[in-house]
């Protein structure tokens, strides 16, 4: 697992093709949308969480896309698959692996779109923080999956978001939530509940891609 | 003693496609066989097959008495398998790539058995330098090594000649030799016949995804062996029952 995930962090080091596309997309969608919202509107604070979310979720698809990308190049995928490894660990490697890019693409992201809607800086970073890191595992885990499925199709960076999106309809929704009212000031025990659904799903999304992969990934 | 590869009434089919149909194949611990067959005839669905890559539609293989539905890891590292495709990142440099599959197959002292590979491949004034760059002849040795790195006991070669230049195949033909001297077994698919005869002992004929024909192959004879060969390729394997 530990080399796949190098492998992945080395050929970034090296192209830095997935961690730029997160953040632009990422920055891009945040700026369009706060643009979409006068500053002296009163929507503007309750659709924060909304935004946020968005730039998160599209750069998400974009990088997902991008990391299996290097895996379809000379068949590497095979190389892969011929490793005395059982499958489901190729999958927690790519999804680790999706993780850290986005994880890493959030570190500039998030503190942008806390300047754009002007929000206490230290205090947002920190509460938002648990929230932001279940729902990018969430979106890692689901992604990496459907990103192996749509690896052989035609038009696969299409059919990711489609197959992705519906299916993380529970997740964006629990994560919107619970970013909405921990940017009200509610305290993080008030959005457990939020939080729990997002470890669950989670939890449930590791196991499935873990447990179906091999199965995923076969002609 | 179990079979090197045992492949029991397997068919494959990709849609309404029958890739394979219903190919029985067994072969000894450190024979060499040419595996033969016109383009489409389902010789990289075999290979793909018995490297656990496809999972056949029907029937069973076994690797080394290794059920290939259960044991998978276990086969796979005890395979290796040159494709068409080299299986290496464009990104990374040759030592890169080679010490990312080492660790990936657990290759004791991977850096020095890369290096050894490295210098054995004539790969020493490319090694730093991003798989991207260099030509056929060079990702083609350098996607040997690959296959080498784990020292496999059955290996299986798809079309390994083709877009080698003189010096390359020569140097492929030593490598293949070389391997099978080890007591490996072998697995070559191929047009050339030529050569064929000359690294294989015996030869496994499909066409349109059945085995039209198997059997020991004469080094001293390759044109009976081209004669047979396209004899089976015009009459198909429905008229030609496998021997």
């Amino acid at each position: 697992m530990l080399a796949i995930l190098w492998k992945d962090l080395r050929i970034e080091m090296r192209t830095k093709e997935t961690l730029s596309s997160l953040l632009l997309l990422g920055l891009l969608t945040l700026l369009i949308l706060s643009f979409a919202f006068d500053p002296s509107s009163e929507l503007r604070q309750p659709a924060a969480p909304g935004v946020l979310w968005v730039a998160v979720i599209f750069a998400s698809v974009l990088g997902m896309n991008r990391s299996l990308l290097h895996e379809r190049e000379q068949d590497c995928l095979h190389g892969l698959l011929l490793a005395p490894v059982d499958r489901g660990t190729i999958y927690l490697a790519k999804t680790t692996g999706n993780i850290v890019f986005m994880a890493a693409a959030q570190l500039f992201v998030v503190p942008t779109f806390v300047v754009f809607f002007n929000l206490p800086m230290a205090q947002t970073l920190i509460r938002l923080s648990p929230v932001l890191i279940l729902g990018v595992i969430g979106l890692a885990a689901i992604g990496t999956l459907f990103a192996a499925v749509s690896l052989r199709t035609r038009a696969r960076e299409v059919m990711l978001p489609l197959l992705m999106l519906p299916l993380a309809t529970p997740l964006v929704i629990a994560s919107v939530e619970a970013s909405g009212a921990v940017l009200a000031g509610q305290p993080l025990g008030a959005v457990a509940h939020w939080l729990n659904l997002v470890a669950a799903f989670d939890a449930v999304f590791l196991v499935v891609g873990w447990l179906t992969f091999e199965y995923v990934v076969e002609e | 003693m179990a079979h090197a590869l045992e492949v029991t009434a397997v068919s494959k089919g990709f849609g309404h496609t029958i890739a394979l149909d219903d190919v029985t194949v067994s072969l000894e611990p450190g024979s060499a066989v040419a595996l033969l067959g016109p383009n489409g005839a389902g010789k990289t669905t075999f290979m793909r097959v018995c490297a656990t890559l496809l999972r056949p539609t029907r029937g069973t293989v076994r690797v080394f008495g290794l059920d290939a539905r259960r044991d998978g890891p276990r086969i796979r590292g005890r395979i290796g398998l040159l494709a068409h495709e080299s299986f290496l990142y464009p990104d990374l440099t040759p030592t890169e790539n080679l010490l990312f599959y080492a660790r990936l197959f657990r290759v004791g002292a991977p850096e020095a058995r890369v290096r050894s590979l490295i210098e054995r491949q004539g790969l020493h004034g490319w090694a730093h330098r991003p798989v991207r760059t260099l030509s056929r002849g060079l990702v083609q040795r350098c996607a040997l090594a690959r296959m080498l790195l784990h020292e496999p006991d059955l290996l299986f070669f798809d079309e390994p000649f083709s877009g080698l230049d003189l010096d390359a195949a020569t140097r492929l033909a030593e490598i293949i030799h070389e391997t099978r001297a080890r007591g490996a077994t072998l697995v070559i698919s191929t047009h050339d016949l030529t050569r064929a005869v000359a690294l294989c002992s015996s030869a496994i004929v499909l066409v349109a995804g059945r085995v039209a024909w198997s059997g020991p192959i004469d080094a001293t004879d390759p044109a009976a062996l081209e004669t047979r060969y396209r004899a089976l390729s015009a009459t198909g394997p429905e008229l030609v029952p496998a021997s």
